[in-house]
């Protein structure tokens, strides 16, 4: 019904802009993501099915898929399962890694997020702008201040030798610290851990905020007034109301984490913490081997395609929504 | 089980909110969460303390990361050497920065903007289509479209090689998502009567993206144009993979090979507060704009920060 009227009355407006208008508007945009995000996966996969050339290590892309030549593909499946084969160890680490990480800046994340955007009042805005602030400071400034905190002499060596907490942190068994002062930048898994949750829960707490902020205070008083508790109305109301914040907030920031190398090149540098990441980006600058570096992107991106659709989709249907 | 255990608790909830003379609470259930706001005062510590204590040790006198030795520009003029002011690659560093900030943001809005006018207002399959892959380049990890774009400037385009150039087209592919994502959906809560009126007013297709829909989606653009040029300020990832020598390597990369390499030291430090500076003057900048330019709509300071924030 509401279409016919629309169309009805787009009959006696010729001059509306006309759908031809709207394609060329948008079609640089359109090139250029042709030319520029789709042609260089194409390119991957060129360089993915081509071979190395012997004398100089550089790779040589195959344009034509019929002639796509499987050299590349059982390099890195050597790699995987051969003799000498590196990968598994580090695939299990970096699922680990990044599962530990993103699980520790949820409970931390959340949390803050519902304190901030329910019980501030009238410090809202204050408490918005402290949890915002680290989103602008860059990461490799971020990095750094822990680099300088975790030193051997550094402030938290000296802060937890002041509080006596050096004998107990030695005595954990899962965090193989040794004896202080701590070596925390010696390649520690803790270090690389929480390095990844201090560089990408920014992210995280402002989906979660946004998401809680949200939510009709009206629900929540709802779920008091008929007699829940706090825990109760809690957990069966905001909980369930803030269950699409915390997935795309776990998205965004386990997507970007299963691509990092920087973070525990930083904070270890040793082989005991290397992630996916790592083996990508070294392969890459290792004349000879780029095209298993090119293999492991596409691996990784393979992995990471059923995610990325529900997120387009998820995304999708809340701005249809939010259109209505 | 549990319904039924909760029940009478349930009805004297009730029963009491039933008479509004005993709605006096016995216990306030609106007290103020104090584990909660600790919590966040402890996350709020950890997030900012080591940063705040990263710039003042790019104000020490000495070359220490954890002794304070007083106050000094040193690492940032004095030093005739290692000083940002007198250290080519560390000068270099932060005008390639500047420099990809600009460029990016130059074109990645104009191009994201026109992209989200037409996709929106176009609809139909091929439309949706190119939004999905709009909204695909804002999620896949950065390393895998790098590696794409590192193969695509060192096998298919070798013309254009490694560089600036290199690094700026795939700044823009990159962060062009940031202004078609805003716009999309400020353009969701316009809604379509204005164009509607101007076109029965008599304006053309392009008078009425210029006169009417441009002006409307103003605090849009600015917005994204904040969030582009900060996030490539920030970017690490593409421009560490794309650069090719000390004069293409902006701040972050710089930054981090430094560190990696076993150089580092508090003139690091001072590049990355100048980032910081950079950083927080444009976040000045986005939100007084921002607010000046929605001055007569509903929402407030925090819907401007969280909008100049990207969410």
């Amino acid at each position: 019904m509401a279409a016919q009227a629309r169309d009805g009355t787009r009959a006696r407006r010729p001059r509306e802009p006309h759908r031809l208008f709207w394609a060329a508007v948008a079609a640089p945009g359109i090139l250029w993501l042709c030319v520029l995000f789709i042609v260089p996966f194409y390119v991957i996969l060129a360089i993915a099915g081509g071979y190395v050339n012997q004398v100089f290590g550089y790779p040589v892309a195959v344009w034509d898929p019929l002639r796509w030549s499987p050299a590349n593909f059982s390099a890195a499946w050597h790699d995987v399962a051969g003799t000498g084969a590196f990968v598994l160890p580090i695939l299990g680490r970096t699922a680990w890694y990044v599962a530990a990480a993103s699980a520790l800046s949820l409970l931390i994340a959340y949390p803050a997020a519902y304190f901030v955007a329910r019980f501030a009042g009238r410090r809202k805005g204050f408490f918005l702008v402290l949890l915002i602030a680290p989103f602008w400071v860059s990461y490799m400034m971020r990095m750094l201040a822990w680099i300088g905190l975790l030193s051997t002499d550094g402030y938290l060596n000296k802060a937890l030798a002041f509080l006596h907490l050096d004998g107990l942190l030695t005595a954990l068994p899962l965090l193989h610290l040794g004896k202080p002062p701590f070596d925390w930048l010696g390649g520690l898994s803790v270090t690389v851990i929480l390095g990844l949750v201090y560089g990408y829960i920014p992210y995280l707490i402002l989906v979660l905020y946004a998401g809680l902020d949200r939510i009709d205070p009206a629900l929540i008083e709802a779920g008091r007034d008929l007699g829940l508790g706090r825990l109760r109305t809690f957990l069966r109301v905001t909980l369930p109301l803030s269950r699409q914040p915390i997935v795309t907030g776990m998205l965004i920031t386990v997507l970007p984490m299963l691509g990092d190398y920087f973070t525990n090149e930083l904070l270890s540098g040793t082989t005991g913490t290397t992630m996916i990441g790592n083996v990508i980006d070294e392969q890459l600058n290792t004349p000879g081997l780029q095209g298993q570096g090119a293999i492991f992107s596409l691996l990784l991106l393979l992995v990471l395609v059923p995610p990325m659709i529900w997120y387009v989709a998820s995304t999708n249907r809340a701005s249809r929504e939010a259109s209505q | 089980m549990t319904a039924t255990t909760t029940q009478p608790a349930a009805r004297a909830g009730l029963a009491a909110r039933a008479r509004p003379r005993l709605r006096a609470p016995l216990r306030n259930p609106w007290r103020r969460p104090v584990f909660l706001e600790a919590f966040t005062w402890l996350y709020l510590i950890w997030s900012l303390v080591p940063v705040a204590l990263a710039v003042l040790f790019s104000f020490n006198r000495g070359k220490s990361q954890s002794v304070w030795q007083g106050f000094s520009w040193h690492w940032y003029i004095h030093d005739q050497v290692n000083s940002v002011w007198w250290n080519p690659n560390l000068h270099a560093a932060v005008v390639q920065t500047l420099r990809l900030s600009a460029y990016t943001t130059l074109i990645a809005v104009p191009l994201g903007v026109a992209f989200a006018l037409g996709i929106n207002r176009w609809r139909g399959r091929t439309a949706s289509t190119f939004n999905f892959l709009m909204i695909v380049s804002f999620v896949i990890p950065e390393l895998i479209f790098g590696v794409a774009m590192f193969f695509m400037f060192t096998a298919l385009l070798k013309g254009i090689g490694l560089g600036t150039l290199a690094e700026t087209l795939a700044l823009v592919t990159w962060n062009v998502s940031w202004p078609a994502i805003i716009v999309q959906a400020r353009l969701a809560t316009i809604g379509r009567q204005y164009e509607e009126a101007a076109a029965d007013l008599g304006a053309s297709s392009w008078q009425i993206v210029r006169r009417v829909m441009v002006p409307l989606l103003t605090p849009a653009i600015f917005a994204s144009a904040v969030l582009v040029f900060s996030s490539v300020i920030d970017d690490f990832v593409l421009v560490d993979l794309l650069n090719s020598n000390a004069g293409n390597t902006p701040m972050s990369v710089y930054i981090y090979s430094q560190q990696h390499g076993g150089n580092g030291g508090p003139a690091l430090n001072a590049l990355g507060t100048i980032m910081l500076a950079m950083s927080l003057v444009l976040v000045l900048i986005g939100y007084a704009g921002y607010r000046w330019m929605t001055r007569g709509e509903r929402g407030d300071g925090r819907a401007a920060l969280t909008t100049i924030a990207g969410a």
